[in-house]
């Protein structure tokens, strides 16, 4: 795949790029779908119900029934509602949650772009998200949606400093912002042991950037009905929905591969087992980790969200830059 | 004093209030026995509002929570009821008021025990009495632009077909 | 819509150059968390409410106006439909305000029942709030927990009079339905699998550092405030007033059972949510001696007369519901009718401090505040 970007561009060429890049989308698709499948069951399951269990088999097509109903919508759209604005939102949303995927190593062989600024790339990226939340939020004309808007900006805005300080940590310890250089670097032991701190601040901080339980404050279903895209239905709100769901994909992937070793398996000996499976498992974990905090957590305030950022996370991230720092000058 | 100290609650709280406010102010008073043996005054419209400040701020009255409040209309008269309780001593009692049955009104007591705030403007919504002094009387429970006062006894629906 | 409060300072003063604007919120009536049709119109700036205005009657029906028309068992399923979570005590006080005035005697048996039958009741109508409370504050699992408990008693309950909310079960002078045969016994099982579940309760929850600190200090007010806006149950009894209809104006037969009236000094959120669950762990108490004393056999219906006229005069009897003090006052003309039926209403009294507690609040906060009074839209409208 990296070697295809580096030949000269013929239409050959240009074509398996775009094949390629549908494949992705399709594989993001499919996982989104299931993952709100396996949202849906393994919350059921937790809270002593079945889940999703009508449509296909085991209710696996559940969801695709509740997309097709969502792709099949009127398109609503408030009258006071700035039309333009309104209809870029999900765009502004979607488009990036998609982009970052990009540089993304699956194993060793599949990804797509290998960028020496794999790490910046990402955190830069994903913060225009927030645009798309803030436009949802103003143009829908709503005051919840305002309210949902403004409160995402600050969450996401405070919460993307100690995400990216987090990560400062292992870019010292591995001397590259290249993502596949960062999970070779982990062959003898993952960087969730060395950098622990720093995992901990960059699961929480990840909550909070995908606005997930118990950070889901921008869309606080008991106070803010919905939140920023209260107004919206039909294909659009599935742009969000979307969105929500390649991003969740997205970190779980960051995860995995800035602590969690990648494709590496646990131990040399395991090997054999191709490293896409590896890079499974532990992108699953991860993923199921996010369904059962949602089953458990109450929400957090807003005011307390923020300190606990400023206050908390923030000044822990710059210790654990401190102690690498301190630790790689000292040892290397 | 020490011979009254066998007196019942209801002949306390007449002497103390019959002490303060002269014996007009009370125009009867009686136990209820279908009310649990509750002590009950009917007070004099005109002095309700020192009364009802008298007995909450007394201390030997001291009825600092208002269990209910509401009207009721006689056909020929309007009634105030009102219960209290005292915390402190422990002591139920019930006070009541007659109104004209033409342009009911009785001070408020909305700022003496905040609890009579919404019972006054139900009781105005519902009964048409008017509460003096009410820091916001409006209609609670009906919307504002309701016809007549349906717990009265010749109450008439607006609208048959509602 | 928005009077009676001249406009208050802004706490932080702009700089002159910002135009900043309060924004008018209509929350409700249809709002995830009013509980119902309840509607508040908040002056918000930022996310601090400046004032909150209470909007309310969306779910009147003139239950005490209909009443006039009816027969005193007539009413009773009316009453069922006001605090349709607990209806069995609302039952129970139009019962006991007729049965007070014509002062008829209850054979034991149905007291008994109609006790254990309002414990169970109070036990679901705590779950319920237990369940919605933390959807309000943002867990999702603890509603769904909740009502699987809940469900196991409006089972018991709808074997015992054939409905699972609203039971119609007493009557004046005793109850409809005698218990089923064994039914006792399977209170007494779920008395014992309660006891068990209830500490799950405190370890999924009650300890969750997040949640403690959304609740500790929010809606806070002491014990004077709570008399002066008429306050009452749990709302009364979290600023430290030892009060309990049940034990301080005993009616039925609740001197016969050992219980304590749980109470808390801070007056806050927090404080309201430990005093529901450790009254379910009372109400189990009551159960457990109620099922032991209950009587082999007897009457569940006492002596009354084919029609029931209460003599002339008024009464006034309020008990302890889930919520607080529950009130009837009934003023006969010696009719087989009321002539005039009025409903203190213990969600009504205690949404009063609704404003008072929600100036100068977090707008996150008002869902905490809102939900911890523990309102039922059908007793606050009647």
């Amino acid at each position: 795949m990296r070697e295809l970007v580096q030949q000269p561009l013929t239409m050959w060429n240009l074509l398996l790029i775009v094949l390629a890049a549908i494949a992705l989308l399709l594989v993001v698709l499919v996982f989104v779908t299931y993952a709100i499948y396996f949202e849906r069951k393994v919350i059921g399951w937790m809270q002593l119900r079945p889940g999703p269990n009508r449509v296909g088999p085991l209710g696996l097509l559940q969801t695709v029934a509740d997309v097709s109903k969502l792709l099949l919508k009127e398109d609503t759209r408030p009258k006071q509602a700035d039309r333009i604005l309104f209809a870029l939102a999900p765009v502004l949303a979607y488009a990036p949650a998609f982009t970052v995927l990009a540089v993304m190593p699956f194993t060793e062989s599949l990804q797509f772009a290998d960028l020496d600024i794999g790490v910046l790339y990402y955190v830069g990226l994903s913060s225009i998200t927030v645009l798309g939340v803030i436009t949802a939020g103003w143009a829908s004309n709503n005051k919840y949606a305002l309210i949902g808007g403004l409160r995402s900006a600050a969450q996401m805005i405070s919460y993307e400093v100690a995400l990216v300080m987090s990560i400062v940590g292992i870019v010292i310890l591995t001397g590259s912002m290249n993502l596949r250089e960062i999970v070779e670097a982990q062959r003898d032991v993952w960087n969730i042991v060395p950098q622990f701190l720093a995992f901990l601040i960059f699961i929480i901080a990840a909550q909070a950037e995908l606005n997930r339980s118990p950070f889901d404050l921008p869309e606080a279903e008991s106070e803010l009905v919905a939140g920023y895209h209260v107004e919206y239905s039909g294909f659009r709100f599935a742009m969000f929905m979307l969105a929500e769901y390649v991003y969740m994909f997205a970190m779980g992937t960051m995860v995995t591969v800035l602590f969690l070793g990648g494709w590496l398996p646990i131990h040399p000996a395991l090997s054999f087992i191709p490293g896409i499976v590896w890079f499974v498992v532990k992108f699953s974990l991860y993923v199921f980790l996010q369904f059962w905090l949602r089953a458990t957590m109450p929400r957090i305030r807003s005011d307390q969200l923020m300190s606990f950022a400023w206050k908390g996370l923030l000044p822990l991230a710059f210790l654990n830059i401190l102690l690498t720092a301190g630790f790689v000058s000292i040892f290397a | 004093m020490e011979e009254h100290v066998q007196l019942t609650p209801l002949e306390r709280y007449v002497t103390r209030i019959g002490e303060k406010f002269g014996e007009s102010a009370i125009e009867n008073a009686y136990i209820n026995e279908l009310a649990k043996h509750v002590p009950t005054l009917v007070i004099q419209k005109e002095q309700w509002k020192e009364v009802a400040r008298f007995l909450k701020e007394d201390e030997s009255l001291h009825f600092e929570y208002l269990s209910n409040l509401h009207g009721i209309d006689y056909e020929d008269r309007m009634e105030m009821y009102y219960h209290f309780y005292s915390y402190k001593h422990r002591q139920n009692l019930a006070v009541k008021i007659v109104l004209p049955r033409e342009n009911p009104s009785v001070c408020s007591v909305a700022e003496i025990w905040g609890g009579a705030d919404w019972s006054e403007r139900e009781t105005y919504d519902l009964l048409g009495i008017h509460f003096a002094g009410h820091p916001n009387l409006t209609r609670i429970m009906l919307p504002d632009d309701w016809v007549g006062y349906p717990l009265r006894k010749d109450y008439v629906e607006y609208d048959e077909e509602v | 819509m928005l009077r009676n409060q001249p406009p208050t300072e802004s706490v932080i003063s702009p700089a002159p150059e910002i135009r900043t604007e309060e924004m008018l919120l209509n929350v409700g009536p249809q709002h995830p968390s009013t509980h119902g049709v309840f509607r508040l119109v908040v002056k918000i700036e930022g996310e601090t409410i400046k004032e909150a205005v209470p909007v309310m009657g969306y779910l009147h029906r003139g239950t005490e106006k209909i009443a006039e028309n009816l027969t005193y068992t007539q009413i009773i399923p009316y009453m069922d439909r006001l605090d349709y979570l607990a209806a069995m005590t609302n039952n129970y006080v139009l019962c006991h305000a007729v049965e007070t005035m014509m002062g008829l005697a209850i054979p034991e048996r149905a007291d008994y029942l109609r006790i254990i039958a309002m414990e169970l009741n109070r036990i679901a109508s705590h779950l319920v709030w237990w369940g919605t409370y933390l959807l309000d504050i943002g867990a999702m699992s603890p509603f769904l927990y909740a009502f699987r408990d809940r469900e196991s008693i409006l089972d018991l309950l709808n074997e015992l009079c054939g409905a699972r909310m609203t039971f119609n079960y007493m009557r004046i002078g005793g109850v409809k339905w005698d218990a089923p045969p064994g039914w006792i016994e399977k209170v007494a099982n779920f008395v014992q699998y309660m006891k068990k579940e209830l500490p799950n309760y405190h370890k999924l929850v009650s300890g969750n550092e997040i949640f403690i600190h959304r609740l500790a200090g929010i809606g806070q007010y002491d014990a004077d405030t709570a008399l002066h806006y008429s306050l009452s149950g749990v709302m009364l009894r979290c600023t430290g007033i030892k009060w309990d209809l049940r034990r301080d104006e005993s009616y039925s037969l609740y001197d016969r059972f050992e219980f304590e009236i749980p109470t808390a000094v801070e007056g806050d959120c927090l404080a309201r949510y430990w005093l529901r669950l450790a009254e379910i762990e009372q109400s189990l108490r009551i159960l457990e001696q109620a099922v032991q004393q209950f009587p082999a056999d007897g009457e569940i219906m006492g002596k009354v007369p084919r029609v029931i006229r209460p003599p002339a005069g008024e009464t006034y009897v309020r008990i302890e519901s889930p919520r607080g003090e529950i009130g009837v006052y009934i003023a006969s003309q010696g009719k087989d009718k009321p002539w005039r039926l009025k409903l203190r209403r213990p969600s009504f009294m205690n949404l009063q401090i609704l404003p008072h507690l929600l100036v100068g609040a977090n707008m996150a906060n008002m869902v905490a505040i809102l939900g911890s009074i523990d309102i039922v839209l059908g007793e606050v409208d009647a």
